[in-house]
């Protein structure tokens, strides 16, 4: 019984990597450049679809053609902020949850003309099968493993980027103040397009990770944005490694309530998200603990 | 009105012709001409809303719309970006120090040193002129005196080595005692040819420091002239339009 509790865990941990890289472009955007995109579990979901259709035109693995696209991705972000979320920036929040949620109805009815309704899944080979033994009877997936760590290696780099880099601390200051970016001459918009492929980079890996792991359909969007919220808000706005125990944690109360009952899966995920909140309103790690 | 005109034959730095600056509908800066040039210091005065402020936004390209002429070191800006203006070697000090609280003092000062030229000032100069912030490098901005950050963005507005400095009320909520340091220290970078224009309630200290002043009521010149040729009393009755 203990076994199995720890094996739950354990796993509840892993799939909590592939939790953190669905928040880790929502904690980008949300954390720290202020703007909720209504729209991020829905360009995960149509990143994936590009990804499987790639994948089969080439005939590559989709790894491969995830690190062929992520040029793509980035220029696609960086133009989508460009072109129609900059008009946004300044006013007030109302305007930036409208329009990110009309694109999320565009991107799903869109998915759902060219591709259908039916639920699809990427193949990763054999690296799917492959599983270590880790003592005590329990294993643990190769593929779970590899994107944990990818997670921990995104988050790692991202946190480099924003705190040790020039452009880092340019992103940083144009959502301290925008107003002020503007007037003492930092061109926010272009620095702002650049966050924002970054963000791109980050999807692009959440579609390649995720269309290997699970099954998705044009429709799946929102409840991948439920999740990436409640990691990013449980870890605490603009906190990058607290998105990663964010997504530990949710990934681990997800499988907890399983054991408990196949209904309480989702549910034990959200009474851990509300408990949590309520006794650290300011998530787990808050922007002012960064030294 | 008198207006002093003895100011040509040096090197222009900056010059505003006509410039009228609007907000919508309403006109906050009227048919101003301005000219400043190299090495110089020239005061802004004027009581709140006279235009000045916005006299230093429609400078750096932060304005909804203008009329007229502005020109720099023979370049027109009228229709440049800011960060484009920035390069060109404009820097503002905005009202208000404007610091970006979540960076540290040297993140705040490296900002600078992105946006604008390469030149002679560097971030250990900046750290050299103000020592209480060197000692602070690694603090948040936020986490800083008044004065503090005052000198963050003053190094921050220098570290783009800019040929025309505009100060926009930089004594504004500060103990006496630093503004007097700001004061003694900003003639100082006259002598590498840096224009300054300096926007000041206090009358008194921008005349003691400026070259020239120009004195705006409700957005037009009401009076302009040489500091040391122009006695306070005649200012003030300009200042307050009687």
């Amino acid at each position: 019984m203990a076994l199995e509790l720890i094996n739950q865990i354990i796993q509840g941990a892993l799939i909590g990597g592939l939790y953190v890289l669905f928040a880790i472009g929502l904690s980008l955007s949300l954390g720290v450049m202020r703007f909720v995109n209504i729209a991020h579990g829905d360009l995960i979901v149509l990143a994936s679809f590009i990804l499987m259709s790639f994948s089969a035109i080439l005939g590559l693995s989709p790894f491969i053609v995830a690190a062929l696209l992520m040029p793509v991705a980035f220029l696609a972000f960086y133009a989508l902020q460009r072109l129609l979320l900059q008009r946004l920036v300044g006013t007030n929040m109302l305007g930036v949850i409208l329009v990110t949620f009309g694109l999320a109805i565009v991107i799903q009815n869109g998915l759902l003309e060219t591709y259908g309704p039916d639920t699809r899944k990427l193949s990763g080979g054999a690296l799917e099968l492959k599983s270590i033994n880790i003592g005590g009877g329990l294993s643990i997936g190769l593929y779970p493993l590899l994107v944990f760590a990818t997670a921990v290696v995104v988050i790692f780099a991202l946190d480099r980027f924003l705190y040790r880099t020039s452009i880092g601390s340019r992103i940083r200051a144009v959502a301290d103040d925008p107003a002020a970016a503007n007037l003492i001459g930092l061109p926010s918009a272009k620095i702002y397009g650049i966050a924002m492929g970054v963000v791109g980079l980050t999807v692009m890996s959440a579609a390649c990770c995720m269309s290997v792991w699970t099954n998705f359909d044009p429709e799946i969007g929102p409840s991948r944005l439920l999740i990436a919220f409640e990691v990013v808000v449980l870890g605490g706005l603009g906190s990058l490694w607290g998105t990663l125990v964010g997504g530990i944690i949710i990934g681990v109360a997800q499988n907890l309530g399983a054991q408990v009952d196949a209904a309480w899966q989702i549910l034990a995920q959200h009474l851990v998200f509300l408990v949590i909140l309520f006794l650290r309103p300011q998530g787990l790690f808050s922007r002012g603990s960064r030294t | 009105m008198a207006n002093d005109r003895d100011h040509g034959g040096g090197s222009g730095l900056l010059a505003t012709r006509g410039l009228s600056v609007y907000y919508d509908q309403f006109q906050a800066v009227r048919e101003v001409d301005f000219s400043i040039e190299a090495g110089e210091i020239v005061g802004l005065i004027g009581a709140n809303g006279a235009g000045k402020s916005s006299f230093l936004k429609a400078i750096v390209g932060q304005v909804d719309r203008i009329e007229g002429a502005i020109e720099f070191c023979g370049q027109s800006l009228t229709s440049m970006s800011t960060p484009a203006i920035s390069a060109a070697g404009i820097a503002l000090v905005p009202e208000g120090r404007r610091l970006f609280p979540s960076l540290t003092v040297d993140e705040n000062l490296r900002i600078g040193l992105s946006i604008g030229r390469r030149g002679p000032i560097t971030l250990e100069q900046v750290y050299q002129w103000f020592p209480s912030i060197a000692s602070r490098r690694v603090q948040l901005a936020r986490s800083l005196s008044g004065g503090e950050q005052q000198m963050v963005a003053l190094g921050r507005a220098l570290l783009t080595n800019p040929r025309l400095l505009l100060c926009d009320e930089i004594s504004l909520g500060l103990a006496p005692v630093v503004v007097g340091q700001l004061y003694e220290f900003l003639p100082s970078l006259r002598t590498s040819g840096m224009g300054l224009l300096i926007v000041e309630q206090d009358v008194r200290r921008s005349l003691a420091m400026a070259d020239r002043f120009y004195c705006l009521l409700e957005g037009a010149v009401c009076f302009s002239g040489r500091s040391k040729e122009t006695d306070r009393d005649t200012i003030m009755q300009h200042y307050f339009g009687v």
